[in-house]
């Protein structure tokens, strides 16, 4: 009995019985977040083959719906994601030093800028519905030559950002949770794994932007 | 794995690279260079890509395993690139010839 009691009081905080030690811990939690982003890469990697596949089928009609795309919510978006990603590494500093109250303001501010990111998308969105722009029975098209062709692309592009402002959704409330359990003190200098780990998310979400954004945005504009 | 904790300093330098690279991308759209277009933007991209996983994702400082898995991940996708497009992008680079047709 003795030694057990002895081995509790030296048991770093968080650390489950399964494992040595701490680094031993941390590293299986970050293979499997790497092993779970790795599938999530091959996932948008498969909407990144298929939009490079139609955009070589149809040059002209990508080119003529590149016009439509919004240039300037399109680079503010990155900006602001671009910040939230710098407050999201802030707050992952933060709680490392056990900081509380900054982890907190980080996470706040992240998800902030998350939600500005949702509500800008928004704004595109609702641009795109006022012209005709969403597929289905409703669109409509102003060069009719490239009615179907302008239509695949639009969908490409509603699958593609819909798909990332999921995962922005599902973000925001991975931090949401972050902050509730930041506030009731469950993390520590010792043990703040999940404030890591989405972290990870989080990044990864933005690599994702990094690269649609001159995809669906950037090029063909100037053609 | 106790991580010794990065500057803020790095990741200020790191998110100002990362706004610079945003600018210049969008600056440099709005130049007519063809096919460069394209290049120019998805190098910058990739570049942006990279600074955020060596630094924001701290691969740079994780284990090989971890580093092993990334490398994985990036060369599937690969595979299914490189792939898919030798297919799409080289159809009708030969005729058909006429022993097909019949």
């Amino acid at each position: 009995m003795a030694d057990s009691e002895v081995a509790l009081a030296a048991h770093p905080p968080g650390l489950q019985h399964h494992f040595d030690n701490s680094a031993q811990q941390l590293e299986a939690s970050t293979l499997g977040m790497w092993m779970f982003l790795v599938t999530e890469i091959m996932f948008f990697g498969g909407m990144f083959a298929s939009y490079t596949i139609y955009r070589n089928l149809y040059p002209e009609a990508f080119a003529s719906t590149s016009h439509f795309m919004n240039v300037t919510i399109g680079a503010i978006n990155t900006g602001v994601l671009i910040c939230s990603s710098f407050t999201m590494v802030l707050s992952v500093r933060s709680v490392q030093l056990g900081q509380k109250k900054t982890t907190i303001t980080f996470l706040t501010l992240t998800l902030l800028l998350g939600l500005v990111f949702l509500v800008l998308k928004f704004v595109e969105y609702h641009e795109k519905w006022v012209d005709h722009h969403i597929p289905g029975p409703g669109f409509q098209y102003a060069d009719p030559r490239y009615f179907h062709q302008a239509q695949i692309l639009f969908y490409l592009y509603f699958a593609m950002t819909g798909l990332h402002a999921l995962h922005m959704i599902v973000g925001a409330g991975l931090i949401i949770t972050l902050i509730v359990m930041t506030a009731r003190n469950r993390f520590s200098a010792e043990w703040n794994t999940p404030v890591e780990m989405i972290g990870l998310y989080w990044h990864f979400v933005d690599i994702v932007w990094i690269f649609l954004f001159p995809l669906l945005y950037l090029i063909g504009h100037t053609s | 794995m106790t991580h010794q904790v990065v500057s803020v300093k790095t990741y200020a330098l790191v998110f100002a690279a990362l706004i610079a690279l945003t600018i210049t991308t969008v600056a440099v759209s709005k130049l007519e260079l063809g096919e460069y277009n394209f290049v120019c933007a998805l190098t910058i991209a990739v570049i942006k890509g990279t600074l955020v996983v060596m630094f924001f994702m701290d691969v740079r400082r994780s284990s090989s395993m971890t580093k092993l898995f990334v490398g994985a991940g990036l060369f599937w996708l690969a595979i299914m690139l490189v792939f898919l497009l030798s297919d799409y992008l080289s159809r009708g680079w030969l005729p058909i010839p006429k022993w097909w047709v019949g």
